[in-house]
């Protein structure tokens, strides 16, 4: 058995918390917290009920303790962060991975603030207590993205790559291409269809996906490269009839974030670009083509987000740290 | 595309004739002396762009001239770009910005398409630019970003192919 302690309840924690208690993965919850309350229990404790309790009650457990009391006192080998992400601070999030490393406690997150923010310093505190910090689901959500890199694709220099990495940009420009809307009703439909917030902003001015390419190039190249550092231009100017022009040459267009580091390159920027691309998916989903000296070019397609397929990114890590550290009968 | 004979007397002149009769642009003649070959025969290269679909009709045309064809390069020596722009484009000049590539004199703009919504409203455009070389190509689409980013346009770029 390995033990975790969850950190958040919202989509991600809850879809995490679910499969744990579904599947026979070998792992027990001794830890969990919401914004409001927590509960620790080293014999594991009963996900289901707590679960219904968090939907009823709107916060999960008992509302003296908080999420940093439990990161210290629960027995745990790993920590699951899936707390909102806070592209300037990092935080609370920072803050609670610095303590769960720093008691030699892994770390598996979703949460895009920390490892674009304070991955180098993350890290180090990581490998200083012999600990594994993962962050598959920080990148394309379901897409296995980082084990391909680290596993399948070792070895390989990875000389540029090319994504599409906001599911909210490529559904509004597919609904444009296809329907003949104007940005604003189709940002409409993504909003009704769940696909989009209510401040759309993150997503539709690419700075998500610049997020995710800081972390990509950090990971790929240790680059040390900053939000500040890629070229970023978003979709909200687009107009139909640029889809339709684009469209008249076999052609769409798409928000496409782009590293290539031999040409200085790092950019998020809508692109005009084949609609037989391998890259061009239609609605939700993400894609990314690596190219590297040996395999040459891999792309990889899948769901971007979603509940389960965002847990299905992070019980991968966590059964990964199982494997690689964890011993127990 | 690019051919390469020997110059052989008449070869060149028996060449040209179907190039034209296909529809075909010459773009260039290249003589070339071969330096390990110590007689004097010259390699002769024709680059030229070819309507889609015409080459097979232009090597038998070839062929019935006499004309001995040692190799064919597909690779396109002509570089060409589609962009699409995004903004106030006659507001802020067009024809300047049009200009601007055209002036360079290695690349120019051979097609320009454009959506004219209602008065006020941005309009789009999809801009085709030829260049010579990959090079100048670059330092054209260097001057439409240039020029763009100070007309406050939206450059749309295509995605280049992986090399
Ligand atoms: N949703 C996806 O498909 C997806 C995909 C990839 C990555 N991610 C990332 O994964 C993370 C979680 O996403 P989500 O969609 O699950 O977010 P969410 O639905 O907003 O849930 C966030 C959870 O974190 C809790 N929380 C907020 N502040 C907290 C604090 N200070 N201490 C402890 N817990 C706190 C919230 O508590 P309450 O319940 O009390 O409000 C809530 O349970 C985010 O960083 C997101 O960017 C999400």
């Amino acid at each position: 058995m390995m033990n975790v302690a969850l950190i958040g309840l919202g989509s991600v924690g809850r879809g995490v918390a679910g499969m744990i208690a579904k599947k026979d993965l070998g792992i027990a919850i001794t830890g969990i917290a919401d914004s409001q309350s927590g509960c620790m229990d080293p014999d594991g404790l009963d996900i289901a009920s707590l679960l219904a309790g968090k939907s009823r009650k709107g916060y999960v457990s008992d509302q003296k303790i908080s999420a940093s009391d439990v990161i210290k006192k629960a027995e745990y080998d790993a920590l699951i962060e899936v707390t909102p992400t806070n592209a300037l601070t990092g935080e609370p999030a920072i803050g609670y991975i610095k303590a769960a490393l720093s008691q030699k406690k892994h770390v598996v997150t979703s949460n895009k603030g920390p490892i674009a923010l304070a991955y180098k310093e993350l890290r180090m505190i990581a490998e200083k207590n012999g600990v594994a910090l993962r962050y598959e689901a920080t990148v394309a959500g379901a897409i296995p993205i980082m084990h391909t890199l680290e596993h399948g694709l070792a070895g390989n220099e990875i000389l540029a790559l090319y994504g599409v990495l906001n599911g909210t940009c490529n559904y509004i420009l597919s609904r444009m291409a296809a329907e003949g809307l104007t940005y604003e009703q189709a940002l409409m439909e993504a909003r009704e269809m769940g696909y989009a917030e209510a401040d759309p902003t993150y997503d539709v001015q690419g700075i998500d996906a610049a997020i995710k390419l800081v972390i990509l190039a950090n990971t790929i190249w240790g680059n040390g490269v900053q939000l500040n550092d890629i070229d970023r231009t978003g979709i909200d100017l687009l107009t139909p009839d640029a889809l339709r022009l684009a469209e008249d040459e076999g052609c769409t267009i798409r928000l496409i974030a782009e590293a290539i580091p031999r040409k200085h390159i790092l950019r998020v920027s809508p692109r005009i670009i084949e609609k037989n691309h391998p890259l061009v998916v239609d609605g939700t989903l993400n894609a990314l083509t690596l190219e590297t000296d040996m395999a040459k070019e891999i792309t990889l397609i899948g769901r971007g987000a979603g509940s389960t397929e965002t847990a299905s990114a992070i019980i991968g890590d966590l059964l990964f740290i199982k494997d690689r550290y964890v011993q127990r009968a | 595309m690019k051919l390469e004979m020997k110059d052989s007397p008449g070869q060149l002149v028996a060449a040209l004739k179907p190039i034209s009769e296909v529809g075909g642009n010459i773009i260039a003649v290249i003589h070339q002396r071969e330096p390990d070959l110590d007689n004097d025969t010259l390699n002769v290269q024709i680059v030229l762009e070819l309507p889609e679909g015409r080459q097979e009709r232009l090597i038998s045309l070839l062929n019935e001239q006499g004309v001995r064809i040692q190799r064919i390069d597909k690779e396109r020596l002509l570089y060409q770009r589609t962009v699409i722009m995004i903004g106030h484009l006659m507001h802020t000049d067009l024809s300047d910005t049009v200009d601007q590539i055209d002036s360079t004199g290695f690349a120019e703009v051979c097609e320009l398409s454009m959506s004219m919504p209602a008065v006020n409203e941005r309009s789009s455009s999809r801009i085709t630019i030829k260049a010579v070389s990959k090079g100048d190509m670059e330092a054209a689409l260097a001057i439409l970003r240039r020029v763009s980013h100070q007309k406050s346009l939206l450059l749309i770029e295509p995605l280049e192919e992986i090399s």
